[in-house]
């Protein structure tokens, strides 16, 4: 398991996200208020970029008639079937005992920590000055 | 670390999907304009003036919306040129056709409104313009893709012309029919286009959706596109039984029926039921010779999207028995939003010879394709 910086932290704000590719392998990394996560760029269904779809909040109805909206924009939907994933835990909303979405350790870190490694930066230059996404592959 | 703990995908290192015949890809049109030069000018000052009169209430949404942008389409099937999935030659090649090296796509265009136009005039018009739409539009620059003849069923003799002039033509594989008409498909009024379809060797293709202006369910419409979609079903049942007991199959022996998109792990049990009430009810259908399930089992094909999922995933083997493997034809819906992927649409092992038939074989028989 390598640590790997993928973007400065300025190039994905709040709500927003960055599909990289790691060690061949596609990882959707996300800022859900502040907070970076990083999870597979393949749906544990059918396969789908699962990275590429809405971000949504969940919906529930204790009752029939009677609609919550919780954790708000805290879920992705698959571009394709629309199972919908925990973005934090990569958990299925639609089987959640069974399907889990591959998810992958994110940090933060200052460029001068990332100056003395030992990070791989493939394609983001680190310059001391700023703070860079960091995910672990 | 989170994985997945049951991958409900199989390894198929057959990979015997490659090179499958795609019973099921939908082609859209850019702008309703595409079809202005396959119209004569009266009809395209009609169509641009008046418009279409559908037989749902609705103007230019669907009676039960889908959750997905463009109502109900893959999300990442929009072609970057900005027109809608399905519109674009070269993202259909690149997600379908050249991704899985598929040998033939049949068309199912579900445009034009031709099938369920009030006017049935005006529907004529537009399913010859669609079907010369196919052909400019796709099948002449990709000879993968087979068009399917558009017809307005409420029209007999716009629609007799349609399927003759059609006749012979390679471009086209089958006789589009929606399968929920203004009557069941065995009745009487209908027996003259069947029976064309049949002398001109065309299979004719049951793809459901849309609606006749008859409520969805036999006990009214349903509230929501969950509950509507398993009552596509009971349209299928529908046409089923009214070949059935209307003793059409044994009237015209040639007709070929594709249920397309209604899965089909009911058809054993509807084929149990009517078998048994043959033997106590003969002497009211004496057109119907034979067991309905014999002859279910000859006439009817069914494709595979959306499949049905058994908790048992083995259980789908036995209903492929019933049904016949040779009966049972793989897939997409392209570019739908609940479209399968050829590689983990089942989830059980098929026996080699089933995944031949399945993937490819059954359908080459059946629309001739070489
Ligand atoms: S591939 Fe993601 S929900 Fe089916």
């Amino acid at each position: 398991m390598a640590k790997h910086v993928v973007a400065t932290v300025a190039e994905i704000p709040p709500g927003g996200r960055k599909i990289v590719t790691v060690r061949g392998r596609e990882i959707g990394v996300f800022n859900l208020g502040g907070a970076f996560h990083a999870l597979i760029n393949r749906c544990p269904h059918q396969g789908a970029a699962l990275c590429t779809g809405a971000i949504v909040s969940r919906l529930e109805a204790p009752v029939p008639g009677e609609y919550r909206l919780t954790r708000p924009d805290t879920m992705i939907r698959c571009p394709w079937h629309c199972w919908e994933f925990d973005i934090a835990t990569g958990q299925s909303w639609c089987e959640p005992d069974d399907v889990k979405a591959r998810t992958y350790n994110v940090s933060v870190e200052p460029g001068e920590a990332l100056a003395k490694g030992p990070f791989t930066a493939e394609t983001v230059p680190v310059s001391v000055e700023q703070d860079y996404v960091v995910v672990e592959v | 670390m989170n994985v997945a703990l049951r991958d409900p995908r199989i390894d198929r290192p057959a990979q015997a999907h490659l090179g499958f015949i795609d019973c099921d890809v939908h082609p859209y049109f850019r702008t309703p304009a595409d079809f202005d030069p396959f119209l004569s000018q009266r009809w395209r000052e009609h169509r641009q003036s008046i418009g279409g009169r559908p037989r749902q209430g609705l103007a230019k949404t669907s009676l039960y919306p889908r959750m997905s942008p463009g109502n109900g389409m893959r999300g990442d099937a929009w072609p970057k040129n900005g027109g809608p999935p399905g519109s674009d030659l070269g993202l259909i090649r690149e997600q379908l056709l050249d991704l899985f090296d598929v040998r033939y796509g049949l068309l199912a265009p579900l445009v034009g409104g031709a099938a369920a136009e009030r006017n049935v005039e005006f529907g004529a018009a537009m399913a010859v313009a669609v079907n010369d739409w196919q052909c400019a539009a796709f099948c002449d620059p990709e000879p993968r893709l087979k068009a399917s003849v558009q017809i307005t069923l409420e029209h007999e003799e716009s629609a007799l012309a349609e399927i003759e002039r059609r006749a012979g033509d390679a471009r086209f594989a089958q006789v589009n029919i929606p399968p929920r008409g203004l009557e069941p498909l065995g009745r009487h009024r209908y027996r003259k286009i069947l029976a064309a379809c049949a002398a001109n060797g065309f299979p004719i293709s049951l793809h459901l959706g849309g609606t006749s202006g008859h409520a969805s369910t036999g006990g009214g419409w349903p509230s929501f596109y969950h509950e509507e979609h398993p009552s596509y079903v009971q349209s299928m049942q529908t046409l089923v039984i009214s070949l059935v007991c209307e003793g059409v199959l044994d009237e015209i022996p040639d007709l070929k029926v594709v249920m397309v998109e209604g899965g089909f792990a009911w058809l054993p049990s509807l084929a149990w039921r009517l078998d048994k009430h043959w033997k106590r009810l003969k002497a009211e259908v004496p057109g119907l010779k034979r067991a309905p399930s014999e002859v279910i089992r000859e006439h009817f094909w069914v494709t595979t999207q959306p499949i049905e999922e058994p908790e048992r995933p083995e259980d789908m083997l036995r209903i492929i028995e019933w049904i016949g493997p040779e009966r049972v034809m793989f897939s997409t819906d392209y570019p739908h939003w609940d479209q399968d992927d050829p590689r983990y649409a089942f989830k059980v092992q098929l026996p080699e010879e089933w995944a031949r038939l399945i993937y490819r074989e059954n359908a080459r028989a059946l629309y001739r394709l070489d």
